[in-house]
């Protein structure tokens, strides 16, 4: 019955963050309108996607917002619940589902929890902080909400890129010094928002230092014992797998991260003149 | 009497930070912070060498204390760091133990 059957147009784009392409399949074109203006700067054009989802939208119910994410994985295959999305992703298949609403919270929810586990794999990590690039280096500004991480995004100068006020991304880099191995890391711009709501550019830069920010009388650095910066960074670290391989690897990414990257205190009145201090 | 074996737990992750031993706890994402004597315990911990021994040649000598008390304390610690599912004990010699080092010099910072 070739006229009870109407052809479904699939629609996509592919969402580019920290040069990790993920593709999103879609039936509805709204939707899609959505997450090009939501991503802004973030869709790219490669057609070779590290990830690809199917999205499938369903009616808006009643959402528990009490529900906590719960990121579990089992023979291979990740699943992603809160009460207002449910996805799965099979890294060895590169590919997924997720099932929400037409709306650009859940989605978002999910890119960065596969974002993480992305990352983890690989020694990187998504981090509560702020960052930003200045003469060619990039500089992550860490701390829990209220520590500042807006203020100091807001107060930053003219000749400083922004990467985001919110949730910075560490990327470890390896190359070739000298004929000897060496690595670091790599900071990318988000488009995940804080209180700025200004989306990151979509640009990198090796990472020259972390701040762990307070609010205080007066600007200073002071530094940090390396125990104490691996503490703060794990408390400041986006995770949410439920998985034992996956917390050990996180601790030693920590571990190897204090190691290459300086780590101190920044404390700072809210005017610009901190960022004379930075860069 | 019985004689005590420890061994490395092998679902944590262990790093020497500048001195300061932090263990993971893969289990609950936990975060521990030993002492100077329980990180003797913990590197020592290889399940072949019982714990009085650990105790007579790296513990006493170094901060010269009595064997039998200095044992007292250290079995003390082990079943605490056992609770924590960060060491196992047993009366016999551990086989399956990690002989590993417990902090490879990698694992080495500032």
């Amino acid at each position: 019955m070739p006229g009870l059957i109407s052809p479904v147009d699939c629609l996509h784009l592919t969402i580019e963050i920290g040069g990790i392409p993920i593709r999103v399949n879609t039936t509805d074109a709204d939707f899609l309108d959505m997450l090009q203006n939501r991503y802004a700067g973030f869709v790219g054009s490669s057609e070779h996607a590290e990830v690809e989802f199917d999205v499938d939208l369903f009616t808006p119910g009643f959402v528990d917002p009490e529900v906590d994410v719960r990121v579990t994985q089992r023979a291979g295959k990740w699943s992603l619940e809160r009460g207002d999305f449910r996805a799965e992703w099979e890294p060895a298949r590169r590919a997924g589902t997720i099932r929400q609403s037409a709306n650009p919270y859940s989605i978002d929810a999910v890119l960065r929890i596969v974002h993480t586990l992305v990352l983890a794999q690989e020694g990187g990590f998504l981090l509560h902080a702020a960052s930003a690039i200045r003469n060619r280096k990039a500089f992550l500004f860490a701390g829990v909400s209220g520590a500042g991480k807006t203020t100091i995004s807001r107060l930053a100068p003219s000749d400083a890129t922004l990467l985001t006020d919110e949730i910075s991304y560490v990327r470890k880099c390896a190359w070739d010094n000298a004929g000897k191995h060496d690595h670091g890391y790599v900071a990318h711009g988000t488009p995940f928002t804080g209180e700025l709501a200004k989306l990151g550019e979509n640009v990198s830069a090796p990472i020259s230092a972390l701040y762990l920010l307070a609010q205080g009388p007066e600007n200073r650095i002071d530094p940090v014992a390396p125990g104490h910066a691996v503490r703060e960074l794990l408390a400041n670290m986006l995770f949410f797998a439920e998985d034992q391989e996956l917390v050990l690897r996180t601790f030693h990414a920590a571990c190897e991260f204090v190691s290459r990257v300086p780590v101190s205190r920044l404390t700072f009145v809210p005017d610009a003149r901190v960022w004379e201090m930075i860069g | 009497m019985s004689r005590l074996y420890i061994a490395r737990n092998t679902r944590v992750a262990a790093r020497k930070l500048d001195g300061e031993m932090m263990i993971m706890s893969g289990k609950d994402s936990t975060l521990f912070t030993l002492n100077k004597t329980a990180t003797i315990i913990w590197q020592a911990a290889d399940g072949a060498t019982p714990l009085d021994e650990i105790v007579e040649r790296q513990i006493c000598p170094k901060f010269e204390v009595e064997p039998a008390a200095a044992l007292q304390d250290a079995e003390t610690l082990a079943r605490e760091l056992a609770a924590q599912s960060i060491l196992d004990l047993s009366e016999d010699p551990i086989l399956s133990a990690n002989s590993q080092p417990a902090s490879p010099p990698a694992g080495e910072m500032r």
